[in-house]
């Protein structure tokens, strides 16, 4: 009962979040919308027994994408006589058609959540799941590729960044 | 008592839509990021729900691994963001049109 109470009041403010950012007009204020969005998210995390999942979503994404994002905000915008002036005008019914497009999806997504319904019951689980003892044996004996590719993805990326962050003469 | 499978889809389903909104109805490249990492989470939301639905690992850890790819793209997209704003002074994705053909 009570997990319920937590779900719904966590999923109403991940959603008016998530308009937030979408709506805001300031990209400071969405980002701050961002942060209380990935901490609802970490909470929904938590009813899932999805434990270290929800401490890297607000470790992660909350601490370091966030601050990664506030850096590039804070970097670029400050200087900016007119910040909220950084979006010209819209293509041609630009609002109405991704309105549409996104209820579109929003169809398509309910559908298959429809199709879900006959699945029933979700069991029991037992204690250990979603622990980081358990996630960490599977990561590292299982799924230990696919680790170290993210690991070459990660080094990639660095790489990617440094290239194109040099001096250039 | 646990709370349905179908709501954790459902509520991920509206977040999936309302990132896809954002990034369709927005011109500063900053916001679309953010609207992309709200379509990642949303992803994210459905992958552990199954995992806890079918008491299986599985999604968690490919979670960790969605979450390290948005890590790494996110890098990349803000230091191309920075690059076009220091050329054009301005964050509007329809000024980037010297590719057109």
């Amino acid at each position: 009962m009570l997990a319920n109470v937590i779900f719904w009041i966590a999923a109403v403010i991940a959603v008016a979040m998530a308009v937030t950012v979408v709506a805001a007009k300031r990209p400071m204020h969405a980002v701050v919308a961002l942060v209380a969005n990935f901490v609802m998210l970490g909470v929904l995390f938590l009813l899932l027994h999805a434990e270290f999942l929800a401490i890297i979503e607000v470790i992660v994404y909350a601490g370091a994408v966030v601050v990664l994002f506030l850096f590039v905000v804070a970097l670029l915008l400050t200087g900016v006589s007119a910040p909220r002036e950084d979006e010209g005008p819209k293509l041609l019914a630009q609002t109405p058609l991704a309105i549409i497009l996104g209820a579109a999806i929003l169809c398509l997504a309910g559908f298959a959540v429809a199709i879900n319904l006959t699945l029933g019951p979700t069991p029991g689980v037992p204690e250990a799941f979603g622990s980081i003892t358990l996630f960490g044996e599977e990561l590292f004996t299982t799924y230990l590729l696919p680790f170290e590719l993210t690991a070459l993805v990660l080094l990639v990326a660095v790489i990617g960044v440094v290239f194109l962050a040099r001096e250039r003469h | 008592m646990t709370i349905p499978l179908v709501d954790f889809l459902g509520l991920s389903a509206i977040l999936f839509a309302i990132g896809a909104v954002g990034v369709l109805v927005r011109k500063n490249p900053l916001i679309m990021f953010m609207s992309v990492e709200i379509m990642w989470n949303a992803v994210n939301l459905t992958f552990a729900a199954f995992a806890r639905h079918w008491v299986n690992m599985a999604g968690h850890i490919f979670v960790f691994i969605v979450v390290t790819v948005a890590a790494a793209e996110v890098a990349i997209g803000l230091i191309i963001v920075v690059f076009v704003f220091r050329q054009r002074e301005r964050l509007d994705v329809d000024e980037l049109s010297s590719m057109k053909g």
